[in-house]
């Protein structure tokens, strides 16, 4: 076990080197200058321009960039300054990073409780309505973008029925005082409601599928039969023979889903204006501000490699058959 | 009163293709205590025969008729809560695949607790007593320190001593095997046929044995029904099927065993394939590999009938009684003189 968790951070580490990395070539391969755009753009004046260059190390070689970049992040903890604005980015990734953690393990439980829910019905009374129904409606989920079903369902729910906002985030633990703006539990779940469901619809369809096709696999197994001819009553089997069983795979598929949905968050946050990771990032690209990119990108994959480390460990621990290997 | 009498059971299964008829008027007793042999090729419809006594088929797609009498109980007619009392405590089974058939995200233990606590209002630590009990008696070595274990961390062999344990541990009345050695080495299937055989003993059920192999018929079975295309071909008591066997599939089967003592090359094989139960074949459903077809076999289907001389021996072929006993006589005469 302990040889095990060494290898799996070991392994994580060198993709962090990896992901970064690329993410800085790809930046210097496009055609973009930091420097002009933190001079104001297109009125950049030689001498600012030339001061921007050598404060932002760029007349350094890449490589040295590279290092100067990671040695700043490991000694410092610190991600810098934005090209753009100068704001520590730490900070912006502070006040970022909450709202897309809300949107994404909001929506993760959503897809969860209602692929868990339609999944296991359909496999359970498969060609039955609600079993074609479910088909339907995954057709549907696995084929309409995130930004359509976002502005299909604020155009329903907010401007025609009025039932929920459509638009900004609510901090839930309180606004900040003066600000006027809502916060606390209640309005951020308020909120967050259109984004949630935007947000899981695609991945709730595929979860539906996925859940249906494992049950009724695991339904036709050896040893659900030998439950039976023991004289287990059906509920039994379902939670403590089939389930267990038909979800191991699943939660390996939502520790990586959840980095997946991270790509997807982007659009929900945009058509509902959360000012999360996602439209930071959409922000950063517009202003050429790879310090700020940089930064979104090193924690999301921290992120990510985290959430992976935390469902392989989970996994090791409901699957002795991996447990011992 | 028999322990089970099973009547003219008829089991048939909604496909794609068409209605496939598994199990077509099947009728047997098992006495108390006593062991009764199923034996047939693959498809011929010996394990739906139990499943359906055990009410196992699918309910989707499985129509049953007939009458399967526990204790003069209809099992068909019963409801779903009763045959759910009777499954794993007086009646239980145990399964071809040992390597699939335990659930492998529990441990033994906890698969023996629950079928005990399934049926019986104790405590885990009475049930586990009585597993660990259990796991001694079918011969797992150590049983207290693999109690705790998965099944991936058994040998086939033992983990099909444990399903053993599994299915005796509410010391049931009707043990149903459906080819229990079947997927263990040979020197595996001794073993547990032997321990099969001792537990009988002791714990006094009776066994239907579903098993493609005659060998294991003549070591176990009190009696045997022979089964082809989802009937029954020929019903005897083990000696007679063996001294006296009375239909050409049966004499095919007994021709096909493997002999340690002779130097034949070849097994003899029963020529051609087990017909389609989809459109069984018209008459004997035996006629189209029989060697002594006749005229009356392709049109007439013979009627499961006992022979002249033993009303306890039944058997389903338009051959006269002569020719029966003849090829009998040289089939037996044959393997003595290959074993003398």
């Amino acid at each position: 076990m302990f040889r095990y968790l060494i290898r799996r951070i070991l392994w994580a580490i060198f993709l962090f080197l990896v992901i970064t990395f690329v993410t800085f070539v790809i930046f210097f391969m496009a055609p973009n200058n930091p420097a002009r755009a933190m001079c104001g753009g297109d009125q950049a004046g030689p001498v600012c321009l030339k001061t921007a260059t050598e404060k932002l190390g760029l007349d350094k070689p890449l490589p040295v960039q590279y290092g100067l970049f990671l040695k700043r992040l490991v000694w410092e903890h610190s991600l810098g300054t934005s090209y753009a604005t100068s704001q520590s980015i730490n900070e912006t990734i502070k006040q970022a990073a909450p709202v897309t953690a809300s949107l994404v393990f909001g929506g993760a439980v959503c897809w969860m409780i209602i692929g868990l829910s339609v999944g296991i019905f359909s496999a359970l009374r498969p060609r039955s309505l609600i079993d074609r129904a479910a088909m339907v409606f995954v057709l549907i989920g696995v084929s309409a973008h995130p930004v359509w079903i976002g502005l299909i369902f604020s155009y329903v729910f907010g401007v025609r029925l009025h039932i929920t906002p459509i638009a900004n985030y609510a901090n839930f633990f309180g606004a900040p005082p003066d600000s006027g703006l809502p916060g606390g539990p209640v309005q951020w779940a308020y909120h967050m409601i259109l984004p949630w469901m935007t947000f899981a619809i695609l991945f709730a369809a595929l979860y539906v599928r996925m859940i249906r096709a494992n049950v009724m696999e695991t339904l036709n197994e050896d040893y659900v039969r030998t439950a039976r001819a023991k004289g287990a009553p059906e509920q039994r089997i379902l939670f403590s023979h089939v389930l267990r069983n038909a979800l191991l795979p699943v939660v390996t598929m939502l520790g990586m889903d959840i980095g997946v949905a991270l790509g997807g968050a982007i659009f929900t946050e945009y058509v509902y204006q959360l000012p999360g990771l996602g439209r930071t990032s959409v922000i950063a690209i517009q202003a050429e501000d790879l310090a700020t990119l940089e930064g979104v990108v090193v924690f999301a994959t921290i992120a990510i490699l985290f959430f992976n480390l935390i469902v392989d460990l989970l996994y090791a621990w409901i699957d002795p058959r991996i447990r011992l290997s | 009163m028999a322990l089970l009498e099973v009547k003219d059971l008829r089991t048939s299964f909604k496909t794609e293709d068409g209605i496939v008829k598994a199990v077509d008027g099947v009728s047997f007793t098992v006495e108390k205590g006593q062991t009764l042999g199923i034996v047939g090729e693959s498809g011929s419809g010996k394990s739906v025969t139990c499943l359906t006594i055990m009410g196992l088929n699918a309910k989707r797609t499985t129509m049953s008729s007939g009458e399967a009498l526990w204790k003069g109980k209809d099992l068909l007619r019963a409801k779903s809560s009763e045959l759910r009392k009777i499954r794993g405590d007086e009646m239980s089974m145990i399964f071809q695949d040992p390597m699939t058939s335990l659930n492998p995200v529990h441990t033994i233990g906890k698969q023996l607790v629950e079928a005990v606590q399934l049926h019986r209002d104790v405590t885990v630590r009475v049930a586990k007593a009585r597993a660990l009990e259990l796991l001694k008696a079918v011969g797992i070595p150590k049983a207290e320190g693999r109690i705790d274990d998965y099944p991936h961390q058994f040998s086939g062999g033992m983990r099909q001593r444990v399903m053993i344990a599994m299915a005796l541990i509410n010391d049931p009345d009707l043990l149903i095997a459906d080819e229990p050695t079947t997927a263990l080495d040979v020197t595996t299937q001794a073993q547990i046929l032997n321990l099969m055989k001792r537990l009988q003993e002791d714990f006094g059920s009776a066994i239907i044995m579903i098993t493609h192999d005659l060998g294991v018929v003549a070591e176990t079975a009190d009696d045997v029904v022979v089964m082809y295309a989802a009937k029954v071909v020929e019903h005897a008591k083990v000696h007679d099927l063996f001294n006296r066997p009375q239909h050409p599939y049966t004499w095919g089967l007994m021709g096909s065993l493997p002999r340690l003592e002779t130097d034949t090359e070849r097994l003899v094989q029963i020529p051609g394939q087990p017909p389609s139960l989809l459109r069984p074949p018209s008459g004997c459903r035996f006629h189209p590999r029989c060697p002594y077809v006749m005229g009356v076999c392709r049109t007439t289907e013979p009627k499961l009938l006992a022979t002249e001389r033993d009303p306890s021996h039944l058997q389903a072929c338009h051959l006269d009684q002569e020719t029966k006993d003849r090829e009998a006589n040289k089939l037996i005469e044959s393997t003595m003189a290959e074993v003398g």
